[in-house]
């Protein structure tokens, strides 16, 4: 990306932080606590969502036999089957229904295959009078703009506006002014549109092959209306919506709406077997009783491929298939919380999904409009009802992305610095930088203290801005001269491995060894002082940088030497105790896509992140009096890191500050907005520190203003400090024996 | 009732509290008065299936379009409840009453006391075979509403308002 490019993505971020910004985080941060106390309402939500994922996976197996049963059945039950390759196809097949119609009026309720098509531009452009029934499409069709969010289009408007909006375009007698009235006013007028409308097409949620039944999760009514109402019904759908029985539909009802806007349910589960059994409400009839009429309605099914078929031969994309489009990913996102749709969507998706499902229906180019924005912060995976790896996702897709470019131009200046192991030079510098930033580290650290000086200067900055877009706002990180690893090797252990209770070796990751070498020597002291034999073997990085860089074969072999570099620890049955949440979380996932699976295993089930690992010594007897406890120790304001969370691993940091009986305040948001190298960038710092604000706040709210700020994070330290101008330090820092922290 | 059934009545019950939705029991002798009590004229609606009670005469059950829109209520009968969530299913028929349930302000379903099911997974497994047959059924929780215009509105294209009439039969011993 060149200079240019980051600037006038920093320019369009800017705009929408300053003008969408606050409506979308207002809903998304609503939806988002929604999600969390709906979901504590399900006793089974694990189960519940491993049921929906085997049900996805089965169904997306079985796709091509599913397709003709659904086309079976549905015609059998007097409808009709239309399976388009394309868009253009799609869109040539329901013009022909709507010419055959002689219709002059189309109501839709809300779908996003049909945004995937564009069929309302085909129809216009036929003359047909495409209206959308839900109120956010509405809204939006009047302003001429794009959905921004998967289930709530118009997220990014607030009353106000959307008022301004409708009292500029309908001059109304009285001026609307609440959600109210102007419920009200789109109720009456759409009303009016839809009992005159002679086609309704809707979406689906779910079609049944073994019935031929359509689900449509909505609240408003105008999905029954659309569907009801006029005598022909057409509904377009991905082909990928299909699952065996009605009986799968059962786990969906339940998660669906709780993982997108956090409602245990939504008003209407329509569950429509078309043609329906409903007589057509037709006002050219207004008299005839409903229960006289003897309609012959007509119904459509046109299934897309549009690429889907593809996917499902991907072995990476195919999980976004399994997608029922929640929007769960884009509400716990807190870069999508700052900015969302307009910045964190391609032509038609929208969230951390959408990169999966641009690059699979449009293509690599729609993705790489916007792929970069997911930090790989992985909050998302806990969130997806059906368990879809996303941020895995997102990382292929810009590995791709990566290897088809021609951005070279550095590659000269750059060899010494960027030993990847990707096979092209087409990588962009700034990628490469992050990617390789272990051999940064090393050259700084050897260098220090004249690599800081050299970094703190102003021209250099300048440079680094413009050739690799590390934005100059931010401070970077001071190398330490003497590393973790070389500190360790001159001191020794000090407690013995003959009197040891447990032997453990301290994993050196690069910004511990490098550069917080503090925190390395203060989580080895804390060992120590459990009767823990530390080793600080030097092993390096694990493969984090690159792999969040979309730099995949690079972080592969790095994940090879980490494992070479461990395993005779662990054959030697020594626990491998981590700092760095975001490296124990590719020992923990990541590495199963590297590493033989017995190799995975063996090292997921042999490593600890340090508080985890200080809790399990204390429980099995270590004397925690011997650490710092909150007796003579500051109070606390504790960020947990966002992949710690995901691993489920950040309550034992609770525990052991609760054993150790610290006055804890804990923040709320999902993330820090760092994320790794993503606040560096010059493209990007301004949404970073946005949605680091988010955390300032709660940590300078009186209550919290006075403590010690600790985060379990490397970048969400630096973060931290950044945002808040106070110190920050690691959870390991504040046991320490040896600790003086306030 | 067994003790199992009548809390399977109190989570129902419960549910719809949580959603501020009127419930209303009755009986067979009672469901008239009950009724109209309940509903705001003019009311429509379509012919109950229970045997043991039918729409009193003040009620259209031959609604047209023209009724329809001026109605204030509509009267339709609930195939059966779902107690976890306080839904109804509504099923579709031949006589109209999915138009009946959604365009008047008011909808009263009327739920007979036996056909409460406790959960999600008993409720589809109950519509497998209906839908399988052709049949069509909405899940109807509470009132239509919308947050798309800045805030939570209840009564968008569907009611705004939602009370069940629930009704209890005499030999509650079954």
């Amino acid at each position: 990306m060149s200079g240019g490019t980051r600037e006038r993505k920093a320019d369009h971020i800017r705009y929408l932080l300053e003008t969408e910004g606050d409506a979308v985080e207002a809903n998304t941060l609503g939806f988002n606590e929604g999600r969390y106390e709906s979901v504590a309402d399900l006793e089974n939500y694990e189960a519940l969502k491993s049921e929906a994922r085997a049900i996805k996976e089965d169904a997306i197996e079985r796709l091509p036999e599913l397709i003709d049963e659904l086309t079976e059945t549905v015609e059998a039950n007097g409808g009709t089957v239309y399976l388009a390759d394309d868009a253009a196809d799609a869109n040539r097949y329901i013009r022909e229904i709507a010419d055959e119609n002689d219709a002059e009026r189309l109501v839709k309720s809300k779908s996003m295959t049909s945004e995937e098509l564009e069929v309302n531009e085909a129809l216009k452009a036929d003359g047909v009078d495409v209206v959308e029934t839900d109120l956010g499409e509405w809204v939006l069709q009047v302003a001429d703009e794009a959905p921004s969010h998967l289930v709530a289009p118009a997220i990014h408007k607030s009353e106000d506006e959307i008022a301004r909006l409708f009292n500029e375009q309908f001059e109304p007698d009285e001026p609307l002014e609440t959600a109210e009235e102007l419920t009200t006013f789109a109720r009456d007028r759409l009303g009016a549109l839809i009992v005159d409308a002679d086609i309704g097409m809707t979406g689906a949620n779910f079609i049944t092959a073994d019935s031929g039944s359509l689900m449509l999760v909505t609240s408003e009514g105008n999905a029954r209306k659309t569907a009801v109402v006029p005598d022909t019904h057409v509904a377009v759908a991905g082909v990928e919506k299909i699952v065996p029985s009605v009986e799968d539909l059962a786990p969906f009802i339940e998660l669906i709406g709780r993982s997108g806007t956090g409602q245990d349910i939504t008003s209407y589960v329509s569950l429509l077997t078309p043609p329906v059994d409903s007589p057509v409400v037709d006002f050219d009839e207004s008299d005839v009783a409903l229960a006289d009429r003897d309609d012959d309605r007509d119904f459509h099914l046109v299934l897309i491929d549009n690429g889907r078929m593809a996917m499902r031969e991907d072995d990476h994309l195919r999980e976004t298939l399994y997608c029922i489009r929640c929007s769960a990913c884009a509400n716990t996102c807190g870069n999508f919380q700052s900015v969302g749709g307009h910045a964190f969507g391609g032509e038609t998706y929208t969230g951390g999904i959408a990169t999966g499902w641009e690059a699979g229906v449009h293509g690599q180019e729609s993705a790489a409009e916007f792929n970069d924005l997911c930090t790989g912060c992985s909050r998302c995976v806990e969130a997806c009802p059906v368990e879809i790896d996303i941020p895995w996702i997102n990382t292929v897709v810009r590995d791709r992305i990566n290897r088809e470019g021609d951005d070279g131009r550095f590659e000269f200046v750059y060899d010494e610095l960027v030993p990847d192991e990707e096979d092209t030079g087409s990588i962009d510098p700034q990628k490469r930088l992050f990617g390789n930033y272990e051999t940064l580290a090393k050259l700084g650290s050897a260098t220090a203290p004249v690599s800081n000086w050299l970094a703190d200067l102003g021209p250099v900055r300048s440079v680094l801005e413009r050739t690799v877009g590390i934005d100059r706002r931010r401070s970077l990180p001071a190398f330490e001269r003497e590393t973790l690893v070389d500190w360790f090797e001159s001191r020794g252990p000090r407690v013995s491995a003959a009197d040891a209770e447990r032997e453990a070796v301290l994993y050196p990751d690069t910004y511990t060894n490098y550069i917080d070498v503090d925190r390395g020597k203060a989580a080895v002291r804390v060992l120590e002082a459990m009767d823990v034999h530390v080793r600080v073997p030097a092993v390096g990085e694990s493969g984090r940088a690159p792999l969040s860089q979309g730099m995949i074969a690079t972080a592969d072999t790095k994940a090879s030497r980490v494992y070479a570099g461990l395993a005779e620890h662990l054959d030697a049955g020594r626990d491998v105790v981590v700092i760095e949440p975001s490296d124990l979380a590719m020992f923990h996932s990541e590495y199963e896509k590297f590493l033989p699976e017995a190799s995975f295993e063996r090292l997921r089930e042999g490593s600890y992140e340090i508080l985890e690992y200080v809790y399990g010594c204390l429980e099995n007897g270590a004397n925690g009096a011997r650490l710092r406890t909150g007796d003579d120790g500051p109070d606390v304001a504790y960020h947990s890191h966002c992949q710690q969370r995901t691993m489920g691993v950040d309550r034992y940091t609770r525990a052991v500050f609760e054993t150790l009986d610290y006055d804890v305040l804990e923040s709320d948001v999902e993330c820090c907005g760092m994320a790794g190298s993503f606040g560096y960038k010059q493209e990007y710092y301004e949404l970073s520190m946005d949605v680091g604000d988010r955390l300032a706040e709660q940590f300078t709210e009186p209550e919290a203003q006075d403590r010690l700020v600790v985060a379990s994070g490397t970048s969400c330290e630096d973060q931290l400090e950044d945002v808040l101008e106070r110190d920050a330090v690691h959870p390991v820092e504040v046991l320490d024996p040896r600790s003086r922290l306030r | 009732m067994s003790a199992e059934s009548g809390s399977v009545r109190n989570r129902f019950e419960e549910a719809l509290a949580d959603r501020d939705v009127a419930l209303t029991r009755t009986t067979p002798a009672a469901f008239e008065a009950t009724l109209q009590a309940v509903v705001t004229e003019p009311v429509v609606g379509t012919p109950l299936p229970f045997g043991d009670v039918s729409l009193p005469e003040w009620v259209d059950d031959e609604p047209t379009p023209a009724t329809l829109e001026a109605a204030t209520t509509g009267v339709t009968a609930a195939s059966f409840g779902i107690a976890d969530y306080g839904s109804v299913v509504l099923p579709s028929t031949p006589e109209g009453s999915e138009p009946v349930s959604l365009f008047p302000e008011l909808h009263v379903p009327v739920l007979h006391e036996r056909d409460l099911v406790a959960d999600m997974p008993t409720a589809i497994e109950r519509l497998g075979p209906e839908l399988r047959d052709g049949g069509s059924a909405i899940v109807a929780t509470g009132p239509s509403a919308t947050a798309d215009m800045g805030a939570l509105v209840e009564g968008a294209h569907g009611p705004n308002a939602v009370h069940v009439v629930f009704l209890e039969t005499d030999g509650d011993g079954e």
